[in-house]
């Protein structure tokens, strides 16, 4: 079994809810879908006050070549266009639409009949999956069309399809494998096309040997498809790692996979592009977990854009009482939310919720200079000395230092015996460093 | 004795040759610079704190020498005398400049603005801003952080652990404007000291409407406009529900100070009121004045 | 509603902790520390405990009263430093000593640069440096093991290994004269002449192994200074066997062992990279091989580590770990 060789982890991974089949949250009374849900230019809206909608009807329309269009979840009316206040408390442009019935757009096939048969060019499959904006779906949210047309200087030979689910608690990845591989083998055939490489892998940690066996069985009978069984190690779904650990390539500071030749897609993306070319249905919904050591009743859920995510939390017994933190995400990079009382985005990967016992941060203590976190690094660096630099602000030498080179991981901070923020001080320096290089570049 | 005598002699000729050959050294390297510039240097209160515009106090120096126009110049930290002693140095006439001070336009105290979160990351804005809008219900005002605090180099703000709001201490402000740039969310401003260290100033930055900004700080201002009314000498504008008095026109008369219902405009180094105490503590005011107003109250 | 803790990630910790690595390494002394008591009795007893009292008691003075900061002792720190000194002394050395070098290693060692995390050198070391500086005499004459003796400043002296080497033992042997080396057993085992942490080699092993099965350090410091020690040993050796000992004997005697598994891995005083953690031991090795046999001490590990403790920011600067897509 492969694994990528610089640093990493190994925090327990916790998946309470990988047994546990997809349900689907009830539509709500009124959904709130944010104009804004991937990296690059926000959506414009192109309804108005009182229109009536249809699921998958175009809403917010794209801005520029790095966006992706924004579609109704539900049919109904719209009642306003406004503000939203997100998961951190700022204010988001959103559309807000009132429910009336479930009518979908025409051409939308929601048969359930699986399609394997594919007869269109490259260029038709890649406008259909930007027409249906469709995002990486791995947490980036970076809009899927971009990523498969490579710089013409750069030759694609691999597909990657990032099925690691590295995060502790998540399974909605496991579980997609497992009840919709077959629809997940037909969306690899649709991107292999769109990329015109004739090698894809799947890369799978060991914990999931079940969606392993299966995944095997359905690439025995597609040519160039093989399954790569992965050493758990986190964070093995970060891209650079996966390409690591799947091929030996190593993409190169500040450079895309595709200069290795490689493009990652993550395996919700797959499926979300099985739906779209084959099944004209845009991105509309998204599968996410519902976990946390105190929740009654962890599961997966398949929820609609728009749909406050305390819905689909309610179906798995409501908020714990002891909750003391409601991560947004993985428990290693999932951002904490406010409040539960968010609407589900392109972006939501699940809620997990921590007992209070558990939420806090440990003191800080003072760094004893160890040197656990340099070897935790997956990208070489030396977190304690970016941090460090960070809290100085001095970021010339933490440019020096290939903070920009940070993924954001959290290997340092797991792994600190003195509990040091050393990410938050990071994240910091990787931003004012990243707006420094933009302000060159234009100058 | 001998020995003595060869060292002596030794060493003085090391000495004259090393003058000799660093004399030419310096004559052939020397370089022209306005001997002003040191004249000028040395009237700069040498803090280097960026204040003026400038990288250092040697910089501006350098400007202040080079420009015929003063009156744009300001040494923030030395102020108006100082600019005074450059232009008789320069020759020049120095702008007027009336001297400023920081002032901490929030007042959501820990009573007044309820905590809806909190916040376990680094104690720092910049972070906490870049992540999330803050623990409170209001997404405007000061986030506790400290940033201020630690941009300071006079030792002039300070977070009041009580209030959890930065508090300036007017003797040792130099308005030199570290602060303001410091704070993500663009609360501190620099103001007039005005006659007698007296000032007015509106202590809230929420632009939301009055119902939410009251929702999450009692001591929000909500854009009522009543101070506008009361304002015999237009200084008050009122623009995205909040209130802005204008310091150039200001006459410092506190009728708005008496008209504000949450209490949002704050006076500052004024007597007490001797009819009708507007009971807030006021972020700024020594905490011996704002005891006595409270102890006040009651009796009013 | 309630205050939900909101932070960025990540959210779940390692459980690692400052005080589970200073407990890790108490614990992986257990078993030297059994055997200086058995060898050395009483004056182990009465030294260690000296030493990680003063240790402590000068930590919490100067942290609380001087430093005024919140009290550390817990952190166990401060009874590691003692524990480690204890180990580094002749157990017949007069306890106001001790107390002297305790105060040296917490006081000039650790707290003066802001305490844990903070010092350029070992404390410990420090201390130890300290008093066999001021107090050479004392600091080497050193008591001869016997079972469990109820002895301590009046124990019965003798020279170690490597002052015997010194006193020019292998140039006599070759000689032909009876010279009284301890045999490799009695080095294995720790029935020589000693420092009280440093004479048995087998307990210090097993210490290493339980330090490296914790993953409390890892094998670059300390093999890479055996391992330098071992070859440029060797190649004096080979070069004149009746000047220069045998690496088996430069591995097994004086504090080598020691110093390479718990002194010089100390974590705030050795490089951060692993590439830097091996040249570092390198450094360690070849300072302390010439030290032993070119310079005047018989011993050299305190000093090597201390003069490479010196050379950790310089290491630290331009060592970097290899970086991901890099060269």
């Amino acid at each position: 079994m492969k694994t990528f060789k610089i640093g990493g982890i190994h925090p327990a991974d916790n998946k309470l809810s990988a047994a546990v089949p997809f349900e689907t949250v009830p539509l709500p009374a009124q959904v709130i879908i944010p104009l804004e849900q991937h990296i690059g230019a926000p959506t414009v809206a192109v309804v108005a006050k009182g229109d009536k909608v249809k699921a998958g009807q175009l809403i917010g329309e794209a801005q520029g070549p790095v966006s992706a269009n924004i579609h109704s979840s539900v049919s109904g009316t719209v009642t306003k266009l406004d503000t939203v206040i997100d998961a951190w408390g700022y204010k988001r442009p959103a559309v807000y639409i009132s429910v009336e019935g479930d009518e979908w757009m025409e051409g939308i096939d929601r048969s359930g009949i699986l399609k394997e048969q594919c007869d269109l060019t490259p260029e038709e499959i890649i406008a259909k999956i930007k027409n249906a904006g469709i995002v990486g779906l791995g947490g980036a949210c970076f809009p899927t069309h971009v990523k498969l047309v490579p710089p013409p200087s750069m030759t694609v030979d691999t597909l990657i399809v990032n099925a690691v689910e590295c995060e502790p608690y998540l399974t909605h990845n496991h579980r997609l494998m497992l009840e919709k591989g077959r629809e997940i083998m037909t969306g690899i055939e649709i991107l292999k096309k769109a990329l015109k490489v004739d090698k894809a892998v799947i890369g799978i940690e060991a914990n999931k040997p079940d969606a392993i066996k299966y995944m095997e069985e359905l690439a025995a009978s597609h040519d160039g498809v093989s399954v790569q069984a992965l050493k758990m190690k986190y964070p093995q779904g970060g891209e650079k790692q996966l390409i690591a650990a799947c091929t030996g390539r190593e993409v190169k500071s500040g450079a895309i996979p595709a200069s290795v030749g490689v493009v990652v897609q993550n395996v919700a993306t797959v499926f979300a592009v099985y739906e779209a070319v084959q099944l004209n249905k845009p991105l509309v919904e998204v599968a996410i977990t519902i976990s946390g050591p105190s929740v009654k009743h962890p599961g997966n859920y398949i929820i609609r854009i728009g749909t406050p995510l305390g819905d689909a939390l309610a179906m798995a017994g409501g908020l714990p009482e002891d909750t003391g933190k409601i991560i947004g995400g993985g428990p290693m990079m999932g951002r904490a939310f406010m409040t539960t009382d968010v609407p589900a985005t392109k972006r939501s990967a699940g809620l997990v919720l921590m007992p209070e016992s558990l939420s806090k941060r440990r003191p800080v203590m003072n760094c004893i200079r160890c040197g656990k976190c340099v070897e935790a690094c997956p990208m070489g660096l030396e977190p304690y000395l970016l941090a460090q630099l960070g809290a100085k602000q001095d970021w010339e030498r933490s440019e020096k230092e290939k903070v920009t080179d940070c993924i954001e991981c959290g290997s340092c901070m797991y792994t600190c015996p003195s509990n040091r923020p050393l990410l938050d001080y990071i994240r910091m320096g990787k931003a004012e460093v990243m707006g420094i290089i933009k302000a060159r570049a234009k100058k | 004795m001998e020995i003595i005598l060869f060292s002596l002699l030794v060493m003085g000729v090391t000495g004259l040759l090393s003058a000799v050959i660093l004399y030419f050294v310096l004559q052939k390297f020397k370089v022209e610079e306005d001997p002003r510039i040191d004249q000028v240097e040395a009237l700069l209160p040498g803090a280097n704190c960026g204040g003026c515009g400038s990288a250092g106090c040697r910089n501006f120096a350098e400007r202040c020498v080079k420009t015929e126009d003063m009156s744009d110049l300001l040494c923030p930290v030395g102020g108006s005398k100082t600019m005074q002693e450059i232009a008789a140095v320069l020759g020049r006439k120095a702008g007027e400049q009336k001297p400023k001070v920081a002032v901490v336009r929030c007042n959501g105290n820990c009573e007044a603005r309820k905590k809806t979160n909190y916040y376990d990351g680094v104690r720092s804005c910049k972070i906490e801003h870049n992540l999330y809008i803050g623990e409170t219900g209001c997404s405007f005002g000061c986030l506790g952080g400290g940033d201020c605090e630690r941009a300071c180099t006079f030792d002039a703000i300070h977070i009041n652990p009580e209030t959890g709001l930065p508090e300036v201490d007017e003797e040792k402000c130099t308005a030199c404007g570290a602060c303001v740039k410091a704070c993500p969310k663009h609360i501190i401003e620099l103001r007039y000291k005005g006659p007698k260290n007296r000032r007015i100033f509106v202590s809230c930055v929420n632009e939301e409407k009055g119902a939410v900004a009251r929702k999450a700080c009692s001591n929000a201002c909500i854009g009522c406009s009543k101070c506008v009314k009361e304002c015999a000498f237009d200084a008050i504008t009122v623009k995205d529900n909040l209130a802005y008095i204008d310091f150039e026109k200001c006459r410092l008369c506190r009728k708005c100070v008496d008209a504000c219902p949450t209490g949002a405009i704050h006076a500052i180094n004024f007597p007490l009121a001797v009819k009708k105490a507007t009971a807030e503590p006021k972020t700024g005011e020594t905490p011996e004045t704002v005891n006595k107003t409270e102890t006040k109250q009651p009796t009013a | 509603m309630s205050e939900f803790i909101i932070s960025p990630a990540p959210h779940i910790h390692g459980r690692d902790s400052v005080v589970k690595n200073m407990r890790n390494v108490i614990i992986a002394l257990v078993p030297a520390y059994l055997c200086s008591i058995v060898f050395f009795g009483v004056g182990a007893l009465v030294v260690s405990a000296v030493s990680i009292i003063s240790c402590v008691l000068f930590e919490y003075l100067i942290q609380v009263y001087v430093l005024k900061k919140p009290n550390s002792v817990g952190d166990l720190s401060a009874v590691l430093t003692g524990l480690l000194l204890a180990m580094n002394l002749p157990s017949n050395l007069p306890w106001w000593m001790v107390v002297i070098g305790a105060f040296i290693a917490i006081g000039v060692g650790k707290m003066c640069f802001g305490g844990l995390g903070c010092n350029p050198f070992n404390p410990a070391l420090v201390g130890r440096v300290f008093l066999l500086l001021s107090f050479p005499a004392a600091m080497t004459t050193w008591p001869l093991p016997k079972l469990l003796p109820a002895t301590y400043t009046d124990a019965e002296t003798g020279a170690t290994v490597l002052s015997l080497i010194k006193e020019g033992a292998l140039a006599d042997a070759a000689s032909g004269a009876t010279v009284k080396l301890p045999t490799y057993t009695d080095m294995l085992l720790g029935n020589m002449g000693g420092s009280m942490g440093e004479v048995s080699a087998i307990a210090l092993l097993l210490g290493f192994i339980f330090l490296l099965a914790t993953r409390t350090i890892t094998w670059h410091i300390p093999v890479s200074i055996l391992a330098t020690v071992a070859i440029f040993g060797g190649i004096l050796y080979l070069a004149d066997p009746s000047a220069y000992m045998d690496p088996l004997t430069q591995l097994l005697s004086g504090g080598m062992l020691l110093g390479a598994i718990f002194m010089a891995t100390d974590y705030v005083t050795s490089p951060m990279t692993k590439r830097g953690q091996i040249i570092y031991g390198i450094g360690i090795g070849i300072i302390c091989v010439v030290i032993r046999c070119f310079g005047s001490y018989p011993e050299g590990m305190s000093f090597a580590i201390l003069i490479m403790n010196a050379v950790t920011p310089l290491i630290n600067y331009y060592v970097k770990p290899k970086r991901f897509g890099g060269k």
